[in-house]
């Protein structure tokens, strides 16, 4: 750690997941989805990925699993789905700073 | 309308990994309000939900230089660093083009730190206030505010024999802010997105001081359902609870106008665990109705008005 505790990496709380808190997963149907990205301006943890003008797979690793997302999507493509549905062989961790 | 395609391409100046609640409006108002410039940001943050939640030691999700201070004085800190930036350019030692933003809950806004606030905006500094407002002091555990509305029950109005949630209406801080005669004063909501991003890129591009009041839905708070905070902003301005308008150098402009789809305010408290209590409680519910009723005429009446 830095002297004085001081910060030195701008935003560096992407290292702190918070996926682990979620308890219903956004399932998104892709073949279905505009990308109109109304997803992506809504979500609270900036969780939506976006690349080359697209939709592409929500960040698991920080999505909270609030469900706006599924809610604000005009074309329904969002299913919450319970958690405990999906084995999870990829644990989430955070690494001791 | 926004772009929200181009403005996914720019890189998000708020990173995750805070820890606001899944569903939190404060989170959304962040984030969006950042989204309403490409230039560089300075920020200074009072104590709040935003601030302890985004600064959880050794986290930050900062990506641009941020100030937290006390609760009573994100406007003065502000001030202060906008006087630098003034100097500096004047001599010419900075080229580029910086805003300003402070952030505050409706505690460090409408309460602590109002005086500080309209010091700032009577001073005339070139900065944006936005005040994400939660209606009560959420991050200490949901204690009444001055934004607290009539009849929700708070940690410090709880249901008693005598009384049943606060009795007293909300103040009207917008109208606060605008009798401080500054350029731009605006009403907004997360419910919409539109209309949030196109007032904050406004209220950006204006010199002089700038006021933003943004209703931020708070799951916990207000006993609602993560996936609802849209749902309830939204009702909050189809009822005319919140209704969106801005004030720019003194003149009134409703945003939006529900017209003869104006909902009755019981749609927007029946969904909300802080008015539990009232739903049936038709008195009540009769004197919340008239006030909205009320400010609402009021307001389309100040919109007519040619000052
Ligand atoms: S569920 Fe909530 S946190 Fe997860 S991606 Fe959707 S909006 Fe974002
Ligand atoms: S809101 Fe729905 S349609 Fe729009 S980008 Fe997101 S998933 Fe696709």
């Amino acid at each position: 750690m830095p002297i004085g505790g001081i910060i030195i990496e701008p935003g560096n709380s992407k290292n702190y997941k918070t996926g682990s808190w979620r308890t219903f997963r956004p399932i998104t149907d892709l073949k279905r989805c505009i990308h109109c990205m109304q997803c992506w301006v809504i979500c609270p943890d900036d969780a939506i990925a976006v690349k080359n003008n697209k939709r592409i797979e929500t960040d698991l690793d920080f999505c909270k699993g609030c469900g706006l997302c599924a809610e604000i999507c005009p074309v329904k493509c969002i299913e919450m789905k319970k958690e405990s549905e999906f084995n999870c062989n990829k644990k989430i961790k955070n690494k001791k700073m | 309308m926004v772009n929200l395609k181009e403005l996914a391409k720019q890189e998000s100046k708020i990173s995750s990994g805070h820890r606001m609640c899944p569903g939190c409006g404060a989170a959304i108002n962040a984030r969006m309000f950042m989204m309403g410039t490409k230039h560089p940001v300075v920020v200074a943050n009072a104590t709040g939900c935003i601030e302890v939640s985004t600064t959880v030691y050794p986290y930050t999700s900062w990506k641009v230089p941020w100030i937290h201070n006390a609760f009573e004085n994100a406007a003065a800190t502000i001030s202060g660093v906008v006087s630098a930036y003034d100097v500096l350019k004047r001599k010419g030692k900075i080229k580029k083009e910086i805003k300003f933003i402070a952030f505050g809950g409706d505690g460090g806004t409408y309460d602590i730190g109002l005086q500080s606030l309209s010091g700032a905006a009577e001073r005339g500094h070139n900065f944006l206030y936005v005040c994400y407002n939660n209606e009560a002091y959420m991050n200490t555990g949901m204690q009444r505010s001055s934004a607290t509305p009539y009849g929700a029950s708070t940690k410090t109005d709880p249901l008693g024999n005598k009384r049943q949630g606060k009795q007293e209406f909300s103040k009207d801080l917008t109208k606060i802010m605008v009798a401080h005669n500054i350029p731009y004063v605006a009403q907004t909501s997360i419910s919409h997105y539109n209309d949030l991003i196109e007032k904050a890129t406004k209220a950006f591009e204006i010199k002089g001081p700038k006021f933003i009041n943004s209703l931020s839905p708070c799951t916990a708070g207000w006993g609602i359902k993560e996936n609802d905070s849209l749902k309830v902003a939204r009702l909050a301005v189809e009822t005319c609870f919140w209704p969106l308008y801005e004030v720019e150098n003194g003149k009134y402009k409703i945003s939006y106008d529900p017209g003869d789809k104006k909902k009755p305010v019981k749609e927007f408290l029946k969904v909300q665990k802080r008015f539990s209590h009232i739903i049936n409680d038709k008195k009540a519910i009769k004197k919340i109705q008239e006030n909205i009723d009320k400010n609402w005429q009021d307001l389309k009446k100040l919109e007519k008005c040619d000052f």
